[in-house]
């Protein structure tokens, strides 16, 4: 029988007499209607609640977590937040602490979290489909929902859509944003924060406007080839430029270079000293002038030893000359007006023996192959095209080119752009996560004409990258602004006299004032009301620390009489904390037998010599600055108020709040008052 | 009007096999288990265990470890295959290098806690030596835990001094603090012990004032965190004390 007589006996069968056709449609309806029921009965969700069910049925709180679970759809839904949440159908137990030994997902109660999942719901954080209820809906990409749950390792990216500032939980989102701002991708990129606020870049890279006053046209070839040959701790990225790309741009670079402020000055200094005495007192001047504060060197075994404020010195004797180093450390700000390194009060001396030093520190290999024809109009030229093509001006200040303007992507969405506007590489996986990811660490990757440069990154920094990068999502746009933390961007600078001479010894490259400066030394914004003239005026002649476990100290400013005082006065009058008045504690309480008191309350209740040195012969703890001479140095009210509260007085500070009454608190301001210098300064 | 239906029947079914297979090859090809050319008698671990990331991350450095023969010598081209269940390695079988070591990347899985990872190599005779290690995972409270505790409490327990801090340990008068990785000592502690040591000091449990009190510093979020942090990298392994942990 042929299949079309078939399926006509079928119709047949059922479009015969009235009764049957009714009754054969009935059954279709029956059997239609049925679809739906029985979908939801094998649905997933009822399945995972059916297993809970089994799971907690022999647990010792089985009655407790019964009677807590409800069976059906679960939701939570928070309307200013858009956010529609059914995971908890499935993930049942999110809140149930006692199953913490269960590691059967979706049965897992959810780890410690700042906040409440009733507050925030599950997909703020986790992203994912949150009104699905299969689990693969939920999870992954579909046709009708792109954004996948996010993976773990990422997941702190979602903590800076409302917290702006640096968060104790987050190490990777913390060391990603300043990472944005260090590598200078805030150059290019426009990044607004969902709090309005721009990615502000901290390094800085050198103006080059007068830069053939400072190196050669080879050394500039050579950088530009690879930056990292030179210094390896160097951000500026590799552009991977061929020779011919090179050489035009070092021709440019010198041929636009014009003659700095400093050029016109006459050196004082004579030439420098090339002898091994000269570089041996050199190196020791460097260290006794904390250069290593800033700069670091490669030593012999290849650790880089110094901090990172400022450029690695390890083959600077191959790039720079003579005398603009001289210059330079003259008087920096005569070269480039913007830059951190404040202006020392070097003699001519101490410039000579310096600069000695820093000459004997180079690599003869360095140069040794660079041989570049010279220079001609075409290939200047081509260099300035090559200049403004790759947007160093974005950076660098250069004669004649202007800065590029809204030259790279905005990325201020970037953590929720659309997976089809993305151009992935084949093979990659199709995530945003590893497109960003991807994208930092080998941008040309993605096409050989693109213009983003590779940076010299770990992988733990493109994962931090990455994660700060996925912070900038759409949801952190339309999150209410009361649920957003954003950071202060004091803009404060000291005025009058005293504030030019703190600009121009750069205080504020380490020190913050009222909210704004660099946090590598002790923050000055109640300095007046903490410390003694006298000791401020000793300790800015010489300044010596305290604390001689540190590496990176304060570095010599060499400040002429008058400028200390001015200086001092200014600091102990403008930066004062309120409540410091001498009625805060009356002196007569300071007498011998209350420092009697605190002496035993130091040493024995609070064992502060674990961390402080009060006697130098006898104790040896490193943690906080010693206290030897601390009468001398720190106000008696100061010192009061800081037992009672140091958080108060210095945010931040690794002194507990040891949570005093006030007669110990007394006692023990009395004993540190009997502390007197032997003639020794001391830091903060 | 029969054959032709049969013919389309296997042609579909063939179809459908070539596929099937074709996709199982596919699969094969993605990760090649590469066939072992020599073995070893003993495996060791070199480097790259007792690492802790957060949960998902990446670890830092490679699990290194290394294939010696009967006579103790390295051995080359000995198969390793690294086994761990949430955790994933790049590539999880190679063959050992001329110096007898095999390097792999680890990715920590996504829920905290402490993973052991198997390597196993195959003997000549049958049978495999094998070597264990251990990577941890942390997840929020635990990272938050480790955050504050490099911050207040490593200048003084964790002895070892690091570019940005000289440890304070050996300035301090006995008894000694106990470094956080101290399993044996601290695992015994019940939570609530140690959080009353952080809160008020040692003095609160009859110890030592050298450690002072951060309750008026940390809040008790911190605090827990601090704990879980040091349940997290106890070695041995941190199992629960007898007092239930909250």
């Amino acid at each position: 029988m042929s299949l079309r007589n078939q399926i006509g006996g079928v119709g047949r069968f059922f479009a015969g007499t009235a009764p049957r056709r009714f009754a054969s449609v009935s059954v279709l309806l029956a059997l239609v209607s049925a679809i739906a029921p029985t979908k939801d009965l094998l649905s997933q969700w009822r399945h995972y609640q059916r297993l809970y069910v089994q799971l907690i049925r022999n647990r010792p709180d089985a009655a407790r977590l019964e009677r807590r679970f409800e069976r059906g759809i679960h939701q939570i839904w928070i309307p200013e937040q858009h956010v529609v949440d059914r995971c908890s159908t499935c993930h049942v137990a999110l809140q149930e602490a006692s199953l913490a030994d269960v590691r059967k997902e979706p049965f897992r109660p959810h780890p410690p979290m700042p906040h409440s999942l009733t507050e925030f719901g599950c997909v703020v954080c986790h992203h994912g489909q949150g009104a699905a209820t299969t689990v693969e809906e939920a999870h992954y990409s579909t046709k009708a929902w792109e954004q996948p749950i996010l993976p773990a390792r990422y997941l702190e990216s979602s903590c800076g859509q409302c917290h702006m500032d640096v968060l104790e939980g987050t190490p990777r989102l913390n060391q990603g944003r300043r990472l944005l701002s260090r590598f200078g991708c805030a150059h290019c990129h426009a990044i607004t924060q969902p709090d309005g606020t721009l990615v502000a870049p901290i390094d800085e890279p050198p103006s080059l406007e007068h830069v053939a006053e400072k190196t050669t046209r080879e050394w500039i070839f050579a950088w530009t080839k690879n930056p990292q040959a030179y210094a390896a701790s160097s951000t500026m990225p590799n552009y991977r430029f061929s020779d011919q790309e090179a050489t035009d741009i070092a021709s440019f670079l010198v041929a636009q270079s014009t003659a700095s402020e400093n050029s016109h000055k006459e050196l004082k200094s004579a030439a420098p000293p090339s002898s091994d005495e000269a570089v041996q007192a050199g190196t020791s001047l460097y260290g006794v002038l904390f250069c290593s504060s800033c700069h670091a060197i490669q030593n012999a075994a290849g650790n880089l030893v110094g901090g990172d404020l400022a450029p690695e010195l390890t083959r600077v004797g191959s790039k720079v000359n003579p005398d603009w180093l001289r210059r330079w450390l003259q008087a920096p700000q005569g070269y480039d007006p913007k830059t951190r390194m404040p202006r020392y009060r070097y003699d001519e001396k101490q410039v000579a023996l310096l600069s000695s030093f820093l000459l004997s520190k180079k690599d003869d290999d360095f140069l040794a192959h660079v041989h570049l024809p010279d220079s001609d109009p075409q290939s200047i030229a081509r260099g300035k095209k090559l200049v403004a093509d790759y947007g160093c001006t974005a950076c660098h200040r250069i004669n004649g080119v202007s800065p590029p303007a809204s030259f790279a992507p905005d990325l201020s969405r970037i953590g929720s752009k659309p997976l089809f506007q993305v151009g992935f590489i084949r093979g990659m996986p199709e995530t945003l996560p590893d497109y960003i990811a991807g994208k930092i660490r080998d941008p040309r990757a993605f096409g050989p004409a693109l213009k983003m440069p590779t940076f010299s990154l770990t992988d733990v920094q493109v994962e931090s990258l990455t994660t700060a990068l996925l912070a900038q999502t759409d949801r952190a746009v339309t999150m209410p602004p009361e649920l957003v933390r954003s950071t202060s961007h004091a803009k404060y600078h000291p005025g009058g006299d005293a504030g030019r001479l703190m600009e121009d010894l750069r205080c504020q490259s380490c020190h913050a004032i009222n909210g704004n400066g660099g946090d590598m030394a002790p923050d000055l914004t109640f300095e007046g009301s903490a410390v003694q003239r006298k000791w401020l005026l000793d300790f800015m002649n010489n300044p010596n620390t305290l604390r001689p476990a540190l590496i990176r100290r304060m570095p010599k400013f060499n400040l002429s009489d008058v400028e200390i005082a001015s200086l001092s006065d200014y600091m102990l009058t403008a930066y004062e904390a309120s409540g410091f008045d001498s009625q805060t504690l009356e002196a007569s309480a300071l007498n011998g037998d209350a420092a009697a008191r605190g002496k035993e309350l130091f040493y024995t209740k609070y064992a502060c010599q674990s961390c402080h040195i009060a006697d130098y012969k006898k104790d040896k703890g490193y943690v906080g600055p010693a206290l030897a001479g601390v009468g001398d140095r720190l106000t008696p009210v100061w010192i009061y108020k800081w037992l009672k509260n140091p958080n108060a007085l210095s945010p931040g500070t690794l002194m507990p709040n040891p949570n005093l009454p006030d007669g110990e608190a007394r006692d023990l301001t009395a004993f540190l008052v009997t502390l007197k210098a032997h003639s020794k300064g001391g830091a903060k | 009007m029969k054959r032709p239906a049969a013919y389309g029947l296997i042609s579909i079914f063939t179809l459908v096999l070539i596929l099937m297979v074709a996709g199982c090859a596919k699969r094969r090809a993605a990760s090649p288990v590469p066939a072992a050319k020599a073995y070893g008698t003993q495996i060791v671990e070199v480097s790259g265990g007792k690492q802790i990331g957060g949960v998902g991350a990446k670890l830092s450095d490679p699990l290194v470890v290394q294939i010696n023969g009967a006579d103790g010598n390295p051995v080359t081209g000995a198969l390793v295959s690294f086994r761990c269940l949430g955790l994933t390695f790049n590539p999880s079988d190679a063959l050992s290098d001329s110096s007898g070591q095999v390097s792999v990347a680890v990715q920590l899985g996504s829920i905290p806690g402490s993973y052991q990872v198997v390597a196993e190599t195959p003997k000549a005779g049958g049978g495999a030596a094998t070597v264990a290690s251990r990577e941890t995972a942390l997840g929020y409270e635990e990272k938050l835990g480790k955050e504050v505790s490099e911050k207040y409490c490593a200048s003084c327990h964790d002895p070892e001094s690091t570019s940005e801090r000289v440890s304070n340990f050996d300035n301090l008068a006995p008894p000694a603090p106990h470094p956080f990785t101290d399993g044996n000592t601290l695992n015994p502690m019940p939570d609530g012990d140690l959080i009353k040591i952080i809160a008020d000091g040692g003095p609160a449990l009859g110890k030592s004032p050298q450690t002072p009190a951060y309750r008026s510093t940390l809040t008790m979020a911190e605090i827990k965190a601090v704990v879980a942090y040091l349940r997290a990298v106890a070695d041995p392994p941190y199992q629960g004390t007898t007092v239930e942990r909250k």
